[in-house]
């Protein structure tokens, strides 16, 4: 057994490092560091300062542009990235409809869609859930029915992250009403100006509006802007499923998470004491900690078992269960740090260039807020109910 | 033994439960708890009129009740509303009036409008002295310092300020708009004002009488069963709420109530609920009675504890829903959580319980 890495994988993660430290723009990683709003122009310079150096696609075969690295590659330039406080990258297009497109769609669309993606020119948007389909997804009514070289598309989807951004919107939609719920599913290209479209923001509890409902009304999609195969949009949207899960156990952007939290528990005081000098924050710390040294290794098992040519089974739903529990443990103690100075809340101060005057320790006002955003990492991509329901299908079996 | 509430506290809880149900449905509630005041002075003045503040207090300074259980019922019912009408400021200011000084006629009416401006910025070890100074200054006081996270201390006609003079902590009243007065007002996470008080030579007559640590002793204890009960309330409405999710939330052709994880889940929450209604009570009825911290420690913690179980498993189980705006229950859980963040969270009365039990 040996833990290492390569030298020339610790040569690679130097040189992820020194990247980020000249490239990544003080002004966003303070950002990230700080739980303030990104906003779409944030997002799309970061996506042009990785696509300038050729690494904003990380798992793209190099035919498209992607950079050509092996997975344990991908996982340190991904671990580097969280830690360094770099803002994500929008999956959206890049590790969502991209990977469908390589595998199930048409050259013409290849050609088209991917220099898009890459360069900013279409910002994609994911159109899975519908009021009565989340965890049961392909129950989904939203229809499209033919006429003549296009489709009419009805329904709705919801809970469409940062849509209200989106130039186009990826699909799924039921193109024959009589077959089972999985086989009559297709996977649609929309484009997002199109006549009949509407969104609808939904604001959240913590009174941010990152996701929208998008209504369709006898939207007419060109039968180009299918994917694959009429009716087999349920391989398409499963195999889409286990891209969006990579890199869900978030190891490094817990990590960061984690040294900000010690940070700022070394900092305040309670009765006299900072409050890593408090055993019961200091319990809750450690339990924290053991259990994010545990996950990272466990991470580097799949990655290496990845590696080595293994197929991700129940250990992608493990990581996103771990991952997100212990993500959502961190924003609960980073909050309770805060005492009473998690109660106020003022939006304004989440915003760049706030110049009012700031109240409680730096970053408690962005506490609260944060903890009751990241509720939704045990909802989103498949709740745990449902990764716990796979685990045991797999190890049950019945 | 008799678990039942008093007649007059059922009826008590259920003209409170009516009038907040009419008066202020939770989007009404909303509206003003995110806005410009945090709190409806129409709401303020109709409970005002069925004497919801009296309940509060004893018939020595002009109430009608004042026990722990009339405190109970009054939060327990503030608490499945969601009301955000400043009956904790009334209460803890009133309480630690009581010790000494007779309560102004208005706290008891439920008509003046009171802050408890005690915490301060920065943190305390035990025993030392407050920041905020008092100085004889000719024929009265001079206060100067600031004061912490103070509870609708815009709206306030009078704030009870602590306060360190050479001989010790004293309390002050302060009124609405005295010289020297500056508030730094802002909304609250789960709805409401609070504000950054800060006091700059304010000027005082004389401190109010009585043993000013005793005062704050009474008025936090009164606060932490209110804030216990008020929990109970909340967390009782988003257990129900969810329940009813639970039998008409479908998918997989069936209503997501039938799968036996989420059953056993909601069961939990049940049970849990229950043992901390139980923890009220005992603090309700050792209220006033020598012991009374220790059981008040032991509300504070589980409610703290509780509350952050039953926020969390509402949302989870309500899954994306659960985490929007427009559902109440959202709200509920941003109370139930803020909760842990007043007047001391779990590990703090898990550690008070310890020490009190230690001493004992």
């Amino acid at each position: 057994m040996d833990l290492s890495f390569t030298p020339e994988e610790e040569a690679f993660r130097d040189e992820v490092r020194s990247f980020l430290k000249e490239k990544l723009p003080a002004r966003l990683s303070n950002k990230v560091a700080h739980g303030l709003s990104l906003t779409r122009d944030d997002m799309v310079e970061w996506h042009a300062i990785l696509n300038a150096r050729g690494w904003l696609a990380s798992h793209w075969p190099e035919q498209y542009g992607g950079p050509g690295w092996t997975v344990v590659q991908r996982s340190i330039f991904e671990d580097e990235m969280a830690r360094a406080n770099a803002p994500r990258i929008v999956p959206f297009g890049l590790s969502m409809l991209a990977p469908v497109l390589i595998k199930y769609g048409s050259e013409e669309q290849k050609q088209h869609y991917l220099p898009r993606i890459l360069d900013g020119t279409d910002w994609w948007c994911q159109g899975y859930s519908e009021p009565g389909a989340g965890s049961d997804l392909a129950s989904l009514k939203t229809s499209a029915v033919r006429d003549g070289d296009h489709y009419v598309v009805n329904g709705q989807k919801t809970w469409t992250t940062l849509g209200q951004f989106a130039d186009w919107i990826f699909c799924l939609v039921r193109t024959d009403p009589t077959a089972k719920a999985q086989e009559g599913i297709s996977f649609l290209l929309i484009d997002m100006k199109s006549q009949g479209i509407e969104v609808r923001p939904i604001v959240l509890l913590d009174g941010d509006a990152e996701v929208n409902e998008v209504f369709f009304t006898d939207v007419r999609v060109p039968v180009e802007n299918l994917v694959g195969q009429e009716n087999k949009g349920w391989t398409y949207a499963k195999y889409l499923l286990t891209y969006e899960r990579t890199n869900i156990a978030g190891v490094g952007s817990s990590a960061a998470a984690f040294d900000r939290l010690r940070s700022v528990a070394g900092k305040i005081t309670r009765g006299g004491k900072p409050l890593t000098d408090d055993p019961l924050f200091a319990a809750r710390m450690a339990r924290i900690e053991i259990d994010l040294a545990n996950m990272a290794t466990t991470n580097m098992r799949v990655v290496a078992a990845a590696a080595g040519g293994g197929a991700p089974g129940a250990e992608s739903s493990m990581l996103k269960i771990k991952g997100t529990e212990i993500r959502q443990a961190i924003t609960a103690l980073s909050r309770r740090a805060y005492g009473a100075y998690a109660i106020p809340f003022i939006p304004e101060a989440l915003e760049d260039g706030y110049n009012g005057e700031p109240v409680g320790p730096e970053d408690a006002g962005a506490a609260a807020p944060t903890y009751f955003n990241m509720r939704k990492l045990s909802i989103f991509g498949g709740s745990n109910e449902v990764q716990k329901n796979i685990i045991s299908k797999m190890i049950v079996g019945l | 033994m008799d678990f039942q509430h008093s007649e007059d506290r059922q009826m008590l809880a259920d003209t409170l439960r009516r009038y907040l149900a009419d008066a202020a449905p939770v989007d009404a509630r909303n509206r003003v708890a995110y806005g410009e005041t945090g709190y409806s002075p129409e709401v303020w003045a109709g409970l005002g009129e069925l004497g919801i503040a009296g309940a509060l207090f004893g018939e020595d300074v002009g109430g009608f009740g004042g026990s722990g259980f009339d405190i109970m019922v009054v939060f327990e019912e503030l608490g499945r509303a969601l009301a955000v009408e400043p009956f904790l400021g009334t209460l803890m200011v009133g309480r630690a009036l009581a010790i000494a000084d007779a309560v102004p006629e208005g706290i008891v009416a439920g008509t003046t409008i009171a802050a408890f401006a005690h915490a301060e910025p920065q943190d305390r070890a035990p025993g030392e002295a407050l920041a905020t100074r008092a100085v004889r200054d000719g024929d009265g006081w001079s206060l100067t310092g600031a004061k912490a996270v103070v509870a609708q201390a815009e709206a306030a006609d009078v704030l009870l300020v602590s306060a360190q003079t050479d001989a010790g902590m004293a309390l002050f009243l302060v009124s609405k708009g005295a010289e020297g007065l500056a508030i730094h007002g802002y909304n609250t996470v789960d709805g409401g004002r609070a504000g950054e008080v800060r006091l700059n030579g304010v000027r005082v007559a004389a401190p109010v009488g009585g043993d000013a640590e005793a005062a704050i002793a009474a008025a936090e204890a009164a606060g932490l069963l209110a804030l216990s009960a008020e929990a109970l309330g909340a967390m009782d409405v988003a257990k129900t709420a969810t329940i009813e999710y639970l039998q008409t939330r479908k998918q997989f052709g069936v209503p997501i109530g039938k799968f036996q994880a989420l059953q056993h889940r909601i069961a939990t929450v049940l049970l849990e609920v229950e043992q901390a209604r139980s923890a009220v009570i005992n603090a309700a009825d050792a209220f006033g009675k020598p012991g009374v911290e220790r059981a008040l420690a032991a509300a504070k913690y589980t409610v703290g504890a509780t509350g952050q179980l039953v926020a969390e498993e509402a949302i989870q189980l309500h899954g994306g829903i659960g985490m929007t705006w427009e559902l109440p229950l959202s709200h509920y859980a941003k109370r139930l959580t803020m909760i842990d963040h007043q007047l001391g969270d779990q590990d703090e009365h898990l550690q008070r319980y310890i020490a009190l039990g230690r001493a004992a």
